[in-house]
């Protein structure tokens, strides 16, 4: 099955927005080319006409009434950020759009 | 009064008698964490003023002859789990200095029922581990033997009840994250049906498998700390609407006719010989108090591990997301934007960030058929096994852990074989139906071995009442690890 | 006249006028106008532990504009997480729905200047949350306010059906009156309530094949909508001309200096990774549901109008204006069955009303004049109590101070003029003073007539009955022969 290269490990890092050093990326390769290799064990499985368990619940149609509950104060909703400012969160600009 | 031997109902017993007072009670667990905790490792944050506090307020109640199910009770809350007010980090650094405003459902319950909380426990990382080594604070020791590993990943809550420093605790299994750990510690914990308690306040990790689970070390405790947790939330769209059955109440030991199903995969190899031999044992003494033993088949349970992997991840790999910097956590900076969030999302430890990339990849363009997809339709021959098990039998009995405790850093660097700890557990989560673990008795070296019993959607009654009946018959838990030195 | 034709799509998000937010209670506020953060809950904020529940006012609204825009409401729905980075993303993932929209397969007939018709199909509605909102500081920091994250969006996808702007504009236009009938969405463009995104490319004339194309986003008005389409347009066959070829892109729009600009550093070509999210059972919509939304849909727009011209007679072209907005034509009808005639209601109505509440700003929810009072002042025009004239000053008196005509005509005595003796005197004195006038009108100047109704009605102060006005002016003339 598929063993990944430095190239694939560093384009799922990039998707899942993690950095990682030279070690790590050798290191994340070859454990996440094992696992894979190891939940490969699936492919001898027919599911052809299996329907898919997406849920862990039978129920459906949970729905909630448009009421409005109460709300988190500004200053709750600013309490665990690193940076703030005028009553918003404060990033490095973003210059794309 | 020995606080430590005391049962979380015999305590309530004499808390409601006046025998003794919660301040009494709580005072005496702080001062055994203060004590046995810096070698046990098991709590992360000791909310002692909090403790003491709301002590003073339940005696008050007690005194005004006020009953409520949990009044007085000191407990403990895995890290996993929002606490208003108070630091929750997941066992991870990207949530360090974390402060919920909100508590979550069953921390909230529990605080309704009277309890005291008396801290956050260790856990691996978002629960990710079967050893609680995954914590990026601090490793937690087995109270049977300090060179050893709790299980995981609610390893903190387990270790803490098994030490006598909490009479309940708080846990969550996604894959077998309460049963295990409690095998491994020689208590009782219980991993309801998914949807029974609210998942609203959990820290996520896999969401179509998290589910909140509760340790006690008796039976009895199990169920008082599930019967105030369980119920219906409107606020988590997967809780289960149905009443909650008065769990302790229906504990009368009386399992004639009971059927019991065996799995012959359960009993396979890499499974130790005194783990086989004690679960064999117990099995036979049901059968004694009267259950019927049938030997049954889970065909699928070879593969529930593989789908769990890539179920879990995917979902972990969405449910990790929120953690950028932005509106919570630290940020780590980096040249600009982009680069920030990598830098910052660096802090995940090793093990999320390994599941984390599993998850992205199964998911990717080009793989998600061949991966994320067949497990969906996989998992379905999972639902199928029990489904059919359950309609032969009304509960499914086997080891809850294939070995007992291992030892520190033996699995540490290798995740499958990590992985392999939750061989006989997943089957349940990705399944439906609830599962708990009992102790059954000790291998040669003294280490406790846990006794599974599972069964279907919301039979938590039938499954606490046969670990009962079994407890009932064969006290185990008479047996207190060695105190741990101070 | 170009050899290429253009093939447009258009994607439209709009938010659904809902109290609460898609998946959590926290109250929707108009983003901008509202404090920054001051209407966020753990879940606006993507805290950890929070969990989305399905809004029930936001399902029936994206019914309610399915069934609107003639698509078929699918019987199982499915919420899923469309997964990427952005800091205006607070959960690191959009709930939307992705394999199974709630609507799908249906068609708006577009009016055209010209008149014609022409049936734009409608690929897929579909209902998602909407994200926070970023605001670049001068300097290196970027401001993230998550007022808007959570609010109800139903995302509209057209086939790429319309050829040219015109044809975009038309779609564009009409499904945001639908969207204002329903009361699902303001309409405000500005505000991005309702936002336009574009898709361009271009065919040779006679071509069905569907070539490259480049994806517009934030245009933020009609005028913006029309010029990205001509742009990109000539911007394409200028390429094509040039034996170039376009290349696909996503791009913004700069209206201050009419053009595109490219967008959205492309780090990771949008892998979404979307999968069912298991937070979300999925809903089960079964007809009696769909009957029921059904049965409290409004009228719409091209119904009311071919109504307002069988049943009322009137023009096409006041029935169009009549029925651009629900309220107004509501108004209208109020007023008929208040008694106003018809045709002259429509007149009163588009002639004098509208330009009141242009000149004051008003909306037809906020004037003074309800639809009563402007039957009654018809009715005294017809009973010949005012003339068309006096109306005109009552109606200007009733819309800044809300009395009811007649007491406005009773205080201002501006009721009509209609017994003989001042209109007569009136009249003597302008033909006493006037004898040159008299003798030349004599002599055969006709037209002068009209100057001498004039001198009378402006010493009647506009309140002379005109009829008796012409007949006693005739008389006293003759007189003079
Ligand atoms: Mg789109
Ligand atoms: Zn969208």
């Amino acid at each position: 099955m598929s063993t990944l290269t430095l190239a694939d490990v560093e384009k799922i890092a990039m998707l899942a927005r993690l950095h990682l050093t030279a070690e790590e990326k050798e290191k994340y390769r070859q454990q996440l080319s094992a696992v894979l290799d190891y939940v490969a064990a699936i492919d001898e499985l027919d599911l052809d006409d299996l329907p898919p368990t997406t849920h862990a619940v039978s129920q459906h149609n949970i729905l909630r009434p448009d009421r409005v509950s109460e709300a988190l104060p500004v200053e709750q909703a600013l309490a665990n950020a690193a940076s703030t400012a005028e009553n918003q969160f404060a990033i490095q600009a973003v210059l794309d759009e | 009064m020995d606080f430590a031997r005391l049962t979380l109902t015999e305590l309530r017993q004499a808390l409601r008698q006046g025998t003794v007072s919660s301040l009494a009670a709580t005072t005496a667990m702080l001062e055994r964490i203060e004590r046995l905790d810096g070698r046990l490792g098991s709590f992360l944050t000791v909310t002692a003023e909090r403790a003491l506090d709301q002590a003073r307020a339940a005696d008050e109640r007690l005194a005004r002859g006020e009953e409520s199910p949990l009044l007085g009770v000191p407990v403990a809350i895995k890290d996993l789990l929002c606490n208003e007010g108070v630091v929750t980090r997941a066992g991870s650094r990207i949530l360090e200095g974390f402060v919920p405003p909100y508590d979550a459902f069953a921390v909230a319950r529990l605080k309704a029922a009277g309890a005291v909380v008396l801290g956050m426990t260790n856990t691996d990382e978002f629960g990710m581990g079967s050893s609680t080594e995954n914590s990026a604070y601090q490793t937690t020791a087995n109270p049977w033997d300090l060179d050893r590993v709790p299980g995981g990943s609610s390893g903190g809550s387990a270790a803490a009840v098994a030490a006598g420093l909490a009479y309940g605790a708080l846990g969550t299994d996604t894959g077998g994250s309460v049963r295990q750990p409690a095998a491994l510690c020689g208590v009782v914990g219980i991993r309801p049906t998914y949807g029974r308690v609210s998942r609203w306040g959990v820290i996520a990790y896999a969401s179509s498998l998290d589910q909140v689970g509760a340790f006690g070390r008796t039976v009895r405790d199990t169920a008082a700390m599930l019967e105030v947790i369980a119920g219906h939330d409107e606020r988590d769209s997967t809780a289960i609407p149905a009443p909650v059955p008065a769990y302790e109440q229906r504990l009368d030991g009386d399992i004639r006719g009971l059927r019991v199903g065996l799995p012959r995969e359960y009993f396979m190899a890499g499974l130790e010989p005194a783990v086989e031999a004690a679960v064999r044992q117990a099995v036979d003494r049901l059968a004694a108090l009267g259950a019927e033993i049938v030997e049954i088949s889970l065909p699928h349970t070879r593969y529930a591990l593989p789908i769990y992997y890539l179920i879990a991840t995917a979902e972990a790999s969405a449910n990790l997301a929120r953690y950028d910097g932005v509106r919570f956590g630290p940020r780590v900076a980096g040249e600009d934007v982009i680069d920030t969030t990598r830098r910052t999302r660096a802090l995940f430890g090793p093990e999320a960030k390994n599941r984390v990339m599993l998850g992205t990849f199964v998911l990717s363009a080009g793989y998600y058929d061949a991966y994320y997809g067949r497990a969906l339709k996989a998992r379905t021959l999972l639902v199928n096994d029990f489904k059919a098990a359950l309609e032969q039998v009304d509960v499914i009995a086997g080891p809850t852990s294939p070995t007992t405790a291992f030892k520190i850093g033996e699995r540490a660097d290798d995740p499958l074989q990590m992985y392999l700890s939750d061989i006989l557990t997943v089957s349940l989560n990705l399944s439906t139906g609830c599962g708990l673990s009992v102790p059954c008795g000790f291998d040669e070296r003294g280490l406790p071995i846990g006794l599974q019993l599972m069964g279907g959607t919301l039979q938590e009654a039938r499954i606490l009442n046969a670990a009962y009946a079994y407890e009932q018959a064969a006290p185990w838990r008479e047996r207190l690890p060695a105190p741990v030195p101070a | 006249m170009s050899k290429y034709e253009t093939v447009i799509g258009l994607e439209i998000h709009a938010e659904m006028l809902t109290e609460s937010k898609m998946f959590s209670g926290c109250r929707v506020v108009d983003s901008v106008e509202a404090a920054p953060n001051s209407a966020v809950d753990g879940f606006s904020l993507g805290m950890p532990g929070m969990l989305p529940v399905i809004n029930r006012a936001a399902v029936e609204m994206a019914m309610k504009v399915g069934l609107a825009l003639n698509c078929q409401i699918n019987p199982y729905n499915a919420f899923e997480r469309k997964n990427y980075f952005y800091p205006d993303l607070p959960k690191g993932y959009q709930i939307t729905q992705y394999a199974h929209p709630i609507a799908t397969n249906g068609y708006l007939d577009v009016e055209l200047e010209s008149g014609a018709t022409r049936r734009i199909r409608i690929r897929r509605a579909h209902i998602e949350e909407d994200t926070g909102k970023l605001t670049h500081m001068a300097g290196a920091t970027s401001l993230v306010d998550f007022n808007r994250a959570g609010v109800p969006l139903l995302e509209i996808v057209s086939e790429p059906d319309m050829r040219t702007a015109e044809e975009a504009l038309a779609y564009a236009s009409q499904i945001r009156q639908v969207l204002r009938y329903l009361d699902v969405n303001t309409g405000d463009m500005e505000k991005g309530i309702i936002r336009f995104e574009a898709n361009i490319s271009l065919r040779p004339k006679g071509s069905d094949a569907l070539n490259t194309r480049v994806e517009v986003k934030n245009l933020n008005s009609f005028r913006a909508l029309a010029g990205a389409i001509e742009y990109c347009a000539a911007e394409q066959e200028r390429i094509l001309e040039a034996g170039g070829a376009v290349e696909q892109a996503t791009l913004g729009w700069d209206e201050n200096h009419r053009r595109t600009l490219s967008q959205r550093s492309k780090e990771d070509a949008h892998d979404y990774r979307y999968f069912p999210e298991p937070d979300l059972p999925p809903l089960w919509i079964d007809p009696t549901w769909i009957d029921a939304v059904r049965a409290g849909l409004v009228e719409l727009p091209d119904a009311k109008r071919a109504r307002f011209e069988t049943a009322y007679g009137l023009p096409t072209y006041d029935a169009h204006v009549l029925t651009e907005e629900r309220q107004v034509a509501e108004w209208f009808e109020a007023a008929v069955r208040a008694g106003g005639d018809p045709k002259s209601t429509a007149n009163w109505l588009i002639n004098n009303l509208f330009a009141l509440m242009n000149e004051h700003r008003q909306t037809i929810e906020e004037i003074r004049v309800t639809p009563q009072a402007l039957a009654n002042l018809l009715g005294l025009i017809d009973r010949g109590v005012v003339n068309q004239n006096s109306a005109k000053v009552v109606l200007a008196e009733m819309f800044s101070g809300g009395q009811p005509a007649e007491a406005i005509v009773e205080a201002q005595g501006l009721a009509q003029i209609t017994d003989e003796g001042p209109i007569l005197a009136a009249i003597e004195t302008i033909v006493r003073e006037n004898p040159e006038m008299v003798a030349s009108y004599l002599g055969g100047k006709e037209k002068l007539r009209g100057w001498f109704v004039g001198q009378a009605m402006r010493a009647l102060r506009g309140q002379g009955n005109p009829q008796l006005v012409n007949d006693i002016l005739d008389r006293v003339l003759d007189a003079q022969r």
